[in-house]
Order: structure tokens, then sequence, then C-alpha cells
């Protein structure tokens, strides 16, 4: 039979804020066990939550960017269960009215392992604000479990999908695609290996053609985009093979194991989700105005959508280029500052960034911010290229001593003497020079073996040390060997 | 969910969302709690009665609205403080007795 897949996505971003979002302790990464949990994060007796105008802002925003209804009126609710991470006995969430209601949409960029990549919608159903919960260590502390409550009340905006997506790969397309975004709109750092932005994925089968949804499985904390595919494409299996011999699947929760690569029943939904969820009286409903929206909707910047757009109707870039110049904000305004300050070749200018550049940065860890090469001194570069000064190959040379820090493209082609030479009678005579020492590889050629000609521009490159312009060198060969 | 409150509640369900709660009750207390709270679910049956159509609900007793804190970390590290009076700590750790999901 053929199985259709059936996916929708669970994320929680961690907001940065400073402070939790119903206490003044701070959130930073690190610290030092419960140094940074206060009496309302340790649930003392009395204590009462207030609320962190800064994670509405965020939630907002985030809400504007997908295009989602904002409800004018969002409640906190309390989600009962006990585990000792969590002091209080329940999670301050929202359930009936989250703050960012039905309608927004992330348009994603899809690249299958096989076949052509395509573009596809993605409906976000609800954003809701909640708590983090503290983390148990269950290392050995005499036969008990050491509680650090410093995550404990850490803001989180819960995003949640529509089933919309129908392969790891579209999973994985939109999670990369919402990281960049939450990112985009400085909501979220993004950190996956802090935990600032874990995945949980609802996955299930159907036969091909058919409409209603198969019993799904809830995997777990998936904090890596490779888990991510490598989960669902597990657990799809699993679930095939359980239906074709004979079974049923259980709707459960599962947690995936990378070591293994398997996920395996964490518990039975039915059995534990019985959260009583109500109204939390400590906390009164949550009111965004109109001004508030308009004020979170003017600190928005450019989205990366509209910015790809721009970029191929006011660059002139395919549409591929500007979908990787847009993955991050950063990397989108070095290629617009380079590509003004330049006025030039708009294409030179992306290849550049989407090649050198960044292989160079990918090779040494380093994100776009931390380029020793600031974009006007990159744009420095391109003028020489453009203009013929060096060929693409030295120029590769020279934006080396540049990454090591050497000085400007000019002062570099000065230092080192890599001037292109464009001088027809220096590239003759180094031609010439060329064809005499190489007989061989002219009688080769003048018996029809085009390699050849390759061998003998490969050599005079060689003999110019890289600096004869390399069209020009082609020219002047054909020629003298046709002569 | 459980549902049907309002029709009839069980013992089984009071011995149920007492376990949810973590309440340990005999037998005859779990007797005592079904009549209160069957009590208390005749009431909310006799508001049901009210027309409130084209009310909203409201999710609080008082019709105000959640105040905004700045943004800002106000509270400094009292760990010694807190810790002085839980029953065992380690490595600057609350220590529970051990939990298995």
């Amino acid at each position: 039979m053929q199985w259709e897949i059936v996916i929708g996505l669970e994320t929680h971003a961690q907001l940065s804020t400073q402070s939790k979002i119903f206490s003044g302790a701070a959130i930073a990464y690190g610290a030092a066990p419960n140094t940074q949990a206060c009496a309302v994060d340790l649930a003392l007796p009395g204590v009462l939550p207030v609320f962190n105008r800064a994670a509405a802002e965020k939630a907002v925003k985030f809400g504007l960017a997908i295009n989602a209804r904002i409800n004018r009126k969002s409640v906190f609710e309390r989600k009962n269960y006990f585990y000792p991470d969590l002091p209080k006995g329940y999670q301050i969430s929202q359930l009936e009215l989250p703050i960012v209601a039905e309608g927004g949409t992330l348009r994603v960029q899809v690249s299958p392992a096989s076949g052509q990549a395509y573009e596809k919608e993605v409906r976000i159903t609800r954003a809701h604000l909640e708590e983090d919960a503290g983390k148990s260590l269950h290392e050995d502390f005499h036969g008990m479990t050491g509680i650090d409550l410093n995550r404990a009340g850490t803001p989180l905006l819960e995003i949640v999908t529509e089933p919309d997506m129908r392969s790891s790969a579209e999973a994985v397309a939109y999670a990369k695609s919402l990281h960049s975004l939450v990112r985009w709109i400085g909501i979220c750092d993004g950190n996956m290996q802090e935990g600032s932005f874990r995945c949980d994925a609802n996955v299930s089968v159907r036969p091909k053609g058919t409409d209603k949804l198969g019993t799904r499985c809830e995997i777990k904390n998936l904090n890596s985009f490779k888990f991510l595919e490598k989960a669902i494409d597990h657990e799809v299996q699993r679930q095939i093979d359980v239906i074709e011999s004979g079974g049923r699947i259980v709707q459960e929760t599962r947690l995936y194991d990378p070591d293994r690569d398997e996920t395996r029943s964490m518990r039975s939904k039915e059995e534990a989700n019985d959260y009583r969820y109500f109204p939390d009286p400590d906390l009164l409903p949550l009111v965004v105005d109109e001004a508030f929206i308009e004020t979170a909707r003017l600190t928005l910047p450019e989205l990366p959508q509209a910015k790809r757009d721009r970029f191929v109707a006011d660059y002139g870039l395919p549409v591929y280029d500007a979908t990787i110049l847009t993955a991050s904000r950063d990397l989108s305004s070095y290629f617009e500052e380079s590509a003004k300050t330049l006025a030039g070749d708009n294409k030179l200018v992306a290849n550049w960034v989407i090649g050198e550049l960044s292989a160079t940065l990918n090779k040494e860890g380093k994100d776009i911010a931390e380029s020793p090469i600031a974009s006007a001194q990159f744009a420095g570069l391109m003028k020489r290229i453009q203009d013929g000064t060096i060929s693409g190959k030295i120029a590769k040379e020279v934006f080396a001593a540049m990454w090591a820090g050497e000085g400007d493209a000019d002062v570099i082609i000065e230092a080192k003497g890599l001037k292109q030479v464009s001088d027809s009678g220096a590239i003759e005579k180094i031609v010439d020079e060329v064809l005499a020492a190489n007989p061989g590889m002219v009688a080769e050629f003048q018996s029809g073996k085009e390699k050849a000609f390759n061998a003998l521009v490969g050599q005079t490159m060689k003999a110019s040390k890289g600096k004869a312009n390399p069209a020009q060198v082609n020219e002047i060969l054909k020629k003298k060997l046709a002569g | 969910m459980i549902v049907g409150y309002f029709m009839s509640l069980t013992l089984a369900d009071v011995k149920r969302i007492a376990y949810l709660a973590r309440i340990e009750v005999s037998e005859t207390e779990a007797e005592d709690y079904l009549r209160q709270l069957s009590g208390i679910f005749e009431l909310v049956e006799q508001m049901q009665a009210v027309d409130t159509t084209g009310i909203e609900p409201m999710a609080h007793a008082q019709d105000v609205v959640l105040r905004l804190r700045p943004d800002s970390v106000s509270e400094t590290d009292r760990r010694g403080d807190y810790q002085a009076v839980a029953p065992q700590t380690e490595a600057g750790l609350y220590l529970v007795p051990k939990v298995i999901e």
C-alpha cells in the first residue's frame, strides 16, 4: 500500500528577554544552579506572578510577522501536573485564548533528498505564551534527583502548526524557516544546543488518497534539524510496519534516542493527559490594544520573504541566490551593503558572498557578524574583479590576505604585485616562451588533442604567476597555434 | 476530560480527582466529598439556567486587565537563604526523591 505521511510541529522558542516571564530573576544561560531562581520561581508560599511586558511584545511581533490574528485579550491558565522541576504543581500556559490566534502562515523552501526543490505554505494554528520548567539531574546524588530551577519561569512561545507537512524534508524546511524568522525579528536567539529552540513532531500515516487522519504519536524534544529528520523517518517506518503487520497505532508520546536512531514510548497519552486546565486566578487577562500592536509593528524589520522578493526585483538576482542571501538578517545586510557600495555587478557580489565568503565563514565556524572583512572592504575587492585589475583566481588570494587582516584589497594587490597583466604585448611574450618550452604539447594539439590546449593555458597562467588575463591568454594562444 | 459533572458525580470521579491532585482520601472522606461536591455542582446547575446569550465569558472575577512589568532583572541571588530551609541540597541543587520518567 502507498502511505501518506502527515506531520504537524510544535516548537518552543525561548523569548530573548532579560528577566523571566513572571518574576524579576535573570535568565542568563549557564549560571550556577539555582542562583537565578527567586521566591516566585521556587513557588514559596504567598508569592504572586507579575507578567513581563517584553514577552507580550515579542509574541505580538511574531504574530504580525506571520500575518496571524492577534487576540486583543488572551488568558493564562494553569496546566496541572506533578514533577519536581515544576514546584508550583502547575505550569502557567495559555489554552483557550492564546495571544497569537489563527491565520498565520510561513512559506518555506523544500529541498527533498531527490527531485526538484519547491515552495510550500505551512499554516500556523496558534502561538501561546508559557513558562519553562526547571531541570532534573538524574546523576547519582545518593539515589536522589538534583533540581536546578534556573530555567523555571523562562518565557517560551509555543508555536503550533496545522498537520500540513508531508515528509521529513518539509518538516525540516519549516523548522529551518521558523528558526530563521524568530532570529530575524529578534525574539529568540535560536541557540539549539542551549535549548532555546526545540521541536516536538506529531507524526501519523494514512493510506494515500484518504482524508481521515491516522492516530498520531508525538516525538519530544528534538533539538537539531538532523534529529528532527531522522526521528520522523524512523517513526514513519515504525508506524507503517505496525499497521502492515496487522497492528494498531496507540496515541502516545515517544522519545527519540539519537545514539540508537530509534524512538521509544515515553508515556501513554490517554493515561497522563488530564491536566485540568483552568484560568489562573493569580493573573488577569492580558490585553493588548491597537497602540501596543502598532508599536510592535514599527519595530519589525523588513521580513525575509519581502527582502527576498526585493533582491530579485531590485538587484536582478535569481530566486535561488536571493533565498540563500536572506537566510539570515546579517547575511542579507552584508550583501546589500556590499552591492550598494560597489554599485555594479550584483551577481558578482552574490556569487562571492554565497561562495568564498560563506565557505570561509563555515570553515572557521564563524557567523557573518564576526567576519574580519567588513562589507565596504569586501566591495573594494569586488571592484577590482569587476574592473579587471585581478582575475577571480587571484581574487581568492587577495581575499585570504584580507581575511588574515593584511589590509584592503588595493593595498594587498599593490604590495604583492598581483595586478592582472592585460597588456597583450606582455602576454604574447609569455605565450611565445611557453610555446617554445613545450613543443610536445604543441605537437599534441596539432595532432588534434584538444586537451593539450588547456594544458598550454595552464602553463601560460603559471608562467605569469596567475596574473595574466585568462581571456586574453586564450585568445592569443588560439591565434598563435592557428598561425 | 471528565464530563458529566452536572448530571452526576460518582465516587470513582472523586477518587480520580483526588489521585490527580495527589490527595489521599479515605473511603468515608471520599463519600463526604462526593456529597459536598455534588452540592456545589447543583448550585452551578442552577446558575446554568440563566440565559447568558451574547455575554462575553470572563476569565477572572474582576473586570480589570493584567499589569505589564518592564523587562528588567530585579532579583538578586539569594540561593543561600532559600537553601537554608530546604530539606536537602548538594552542589547548589535541591535534592528530591528519585524520579524516573
